[in-house]
């Protein structure tokens, strides 16, 4: 630790370049740590689903109905304990832009199957269920728009055509943190009721009395309606969850490998930058060496600068990036819930500081330690 | 009186690993350009050249894609006796009432994959005249048969011309496979309106395509059919409609592209200026000396910013060549406005390379302007003593 100071004198020398190289380390870590919550995002959002829900769709495609009929004869299957549904309404509030997720449900079933996700107090639980015209919405929602309990909120139909108003008579805040607070849920029965020989239930979700019994329950409602007009695909929530991540396809693969390319060529620039302060210094770690410093602590000299230049980078880079995406509540627009810096990531970024740290510390800090005094002398021209 | 170039480029070769580094890290941080460019303009490209201008989408009032629409067929005879739309010889006007689903379907190599069925009439591939036969034969009207589209064929199971695909629980002989000049198109299934659309929907056509008579008169057309009282519909210009059903994406891909790019580029204007200022330093005898020689500081300056925009150039150029491989890569995303898969090509083109290469520069420029300054202003008796 005693010298720490001569360390110190050493990156105070270029104080520019020390500044710029540590930025640098900064900037490639706090992109790293981005890109990689991108990722680590969607995967959270495929685990988040409950293995004890199952989510029982059309075969044909998710833009299919299935009838109504359907509910008694999914209760009636061995294992399942209750039965609820729902259907996509995707409606836009004022402006095509302002995309979020709106749905229509059962709302007493519904509410009741996913208790554990989020929480709703019971006066405005109860005044929801009351009310036909009532929604309930995400805090986070309500917030991007301004809206208030117990405001009209009209919705633009794109399905289902014309304007919807709704009374937002409920805010429910997500105690799960993928579960979306983008969302907005109103009554099946109003939705039905404008399209009485239209509407029926788009998916139903059915609560297992035993996760163990997965497979076997989607077995025997698939084979219950294979030969039915109406074929069914039953899986459980997370693998539903699951199957929408994989929706982005190659394009958050190219963005990793795109981010990686990307740190990669400032690190060589950082690594560059260390390597360049060590050359100049030459002719010093000859004097150095005179006055009697070993040969290990001048490796140990060098790799300690670059270590610091690596790890300042680091630190501040993953802490901005860990600080800032919460603070301003990133989501980018809905589709990323609960986008958030995880600890593996930040430990990654360590580590790869800590490699840059070697790989830009070790040349310089070898020869160093291995150059005879004379000519390191013999340097200075 | 100018210090001649050579001068640059021996200085340069005297430090070679420290030049090669900066060049790389120039190289890659324009290779990533390019890449992102190409990523969000074929993207792009997929969905514009999905639209002409000539044609117009009429789908039900509110709706915001296809997905979302449906016209019954009452209406849609209406739709297609508009006396805007063109005609062709034998007098039938160019009117497709197409029907239009996302179905699941099986993956080469397992799972499923979401992809669009489009049922057309034989008019279509007059209204939609981009698409061509590549392979096979087109489908015959009142057989189970369909083509597919080039881009998603090899990425489903039993997508092979002579094969029989499962859908809608019927099978479908695969009678032949479409291009239609990298469109959206290229990811969907065609097959003939009367045998989809009793298989997938009901009754309903999702969209009615119209291809104009004069492509001026679109407001006109627009008018006569979004103020008919005997029907509630939307009228869009096809090319402007397939361009906004890519609006969320490419809000993502372009947040994206400032974003990574932004910071990249801050990190190696960084880079250059710390390689430049060593440069300067280290040859702070010799700038003495040029400058003694009578070489004004102006020349000092221009040397030293050429020297940096000559690594800079250098760099740029070998970004471009890293990055043109990528060219032609097809890869696929989700299209959220019909929840289906498309897949689309990287596309570098020269406009994209120009792009990459002057961004390059003003790397260089930037991160030698201010080491270059400082050579310019070295004091020269103290720099020689």
């Amino acid at each position: 630790m005693k010298f720490f100071p001569l360390v110190w004198a050493n990156l105070m020398r270029h104080k520019r370049r020390t500044f710029l190289t540590t930025a640098s380390v900064t900037l490639a870590l706090f992109l790293f740590a981005s890109l990689r919550s991108v990722i680590t995002t969607l995967e959270a959002g495929a685990q988040v689903g409950s293995e004890s829900r199952m989510i029982v769709q059309s075969a044909k495609a998710i833009v299919f109905f299935l009838p109504m009929s359907y509910r008694e004869r999914l209760a009636a299957v061995p294992g399942v304990q209750a039965v609820t549904w729902a259907d996509w309404f995707g409606g836009v509030y004022q402006d095509p832009k302002n995309f979020f997720a709106s749905f229509a449900a059962e709302p007493e079933s519904y509410l009741d199957m996913y208790k554990s996700d989020f929480t709703l107090p019971d006066d405005q639980r109860a005044a929801f269920i009351k009310e036909r015209t009532a929604c309930i919405v995400g805090q986070h929602l309500l917030d991007k728009f301004g809206w208030r309990l117990g405001q009209d909120v009209t919705l633009k139909g794109t399905i289902f055509q014309g304007d919807w108003t709704f009374t937002v008579r409920g805010v429910y805040h997500a105690t799960n943190k993928a579960f979306s607070e983008d969302a907005l849920m109103f009554h099946y029965d109003m939705l039905y009721e404008r399209y009485p020989r239209f509407v029926e239930p788009g998916w139903y979700v059915i609560q297992l009395k035993d996760p163990s019994l997965a497979s076997q329950v989607a077995a025997a409602v698939d084979s219950m309606f294979k030969n039915s007009s109406d074929p069914t695909k039953t899986g459980t929530e997370r693998a539903f969850n699951a199957s929408f991540a994989t929706m982005w396809g190659n394009v958050s693969f190219l963005m990793n490998s795109i981010g990686m390319a990307v740190v990669f060529a400032i690190l060589l620039v950082a690594a560059n930058s260390m390597m360049l302060s060590a050359r100049e210094r030459i002719s010093e770690v000859g004097v150095l060496k005179t006055v009697g410093f070993q040969d290990r602590l001048l490796f140990a000299l060098v790799m300690a600068e670059a270590g610091m230049i690596a790890l300042g980078g680091a630190v501040v880079g993953l802490g901005v990036a860990k600080v800032l995406y919460p603070v301003v509540g990133f989501t980018a627009m809905g589709f990323l819930p609960g986008f958030d810096v995880t600890p593996g990531t930040l430990a990654l970024g360590v580590g790869i500081a800590v490699l840059l740290a070697l790989a830009s510390g070790l040349v310089p800090a070898v020869s160093a330690a291995r150059l005879s005094a004379v000519q390191a002398l013999r340097h200075l021209e | 009186m100018k210090i001649p170039i050579i001068y640059n480029i021996r200085s340069l070769l005297r430090r070679p690993v420290s030049s090669a580094m900066t060049m790389l890290g120039v190289a890659l941080v324009v290779g990533v350009f390019i890449a992102m460019l190409a990523l969000a303009n074929g993207f792009k490209m997929a969905l514009i050249r999905t639209g002409s201008p000539d044609n117009v989408v009429v789908l039900r009032k509110g709706a915001d894609s296809e997905l979302s629409s449906g016209i019954s067929r009452d209406n849609a005879a209406i739709i297609s006796a508009l006396p805007q739309v063109a005609r062709d010889a034998g007098g039938r006007p160019l009117a497709s009432p197409e029907v239009f689903v996302p179905m699941n379907l099986d993956a080469a190599g397992g799972g499923d994959r979401l992809v669009v069925a489009r049922g057309v009439n034989v008019v279509a591939f007059q209204v939609r005249h981009s698409v061509r036969i590549v392979e096979g034969r087109t489908f015959t009207p009142g057989r189970d048969e369909v083509i597919i589209g080039t881009s998603i064929a090899p990425l489903l199971a039993h997508g092979a011309v002579g094969d029989t695909i499962h859908f809608a629980g019927r099978g479908w002989l695969v009678a032949g496979h479409f291009s239609s000049g990298g469109s959206a198109f290229e990811s969907e299934i065609w097959g003939e309106n009367e045998q989809l659309m009793p298989a997938l929907r009901g009754q309903v056509f999702q969209v009615v395509v119209l291809r104009l008579a004069d492509p001026a008169r679109f407001d006109e057309a627009r008018r006569a059919l979004e103020n008919d009282p005997r029907f509630q519909v939307d009228a869009h210009r096809e090319s402007e409609f397939y361009a906004s059903q890519s609006l969320i994406l490419r809000q993502i891909l372009n947040f994206l592209a400032v974003f990574i790019t932004g910071i990249m580029a801050i990190g190696a204007v960084f880079g250059a200026v710390n390689t430049m200022y060593a440069a300067v330093a280290s040859r702070t005898d010799e700038i003495a000396v040029l400058l003694t020689l009578g070489f004004p500081p102006r020349s000092v300056l221009a040397s030293f910013l050429g020297e940096a925009a000559f690594l800079a150039l250098a760099g740029g150029l070998l970004g471009c060549l890293v990055a043109l491989p990528i060219n032609g890569i097809v890869t696929t995303t989700t299209n959220w406005s019909s929840f289906s898969q498309l897949a689309f090509q990287f596309m570098v083109t020269p406009a994209i390379l120009v792009r990459g290469v002057i961004f390059a520069l003003v790397m260089g420029v930037l991160g030698g302007y201010f080491p270059a300054r400082r050579a310019a202003r070295i004091p020269v008796v103290q720099a020689i003593r």
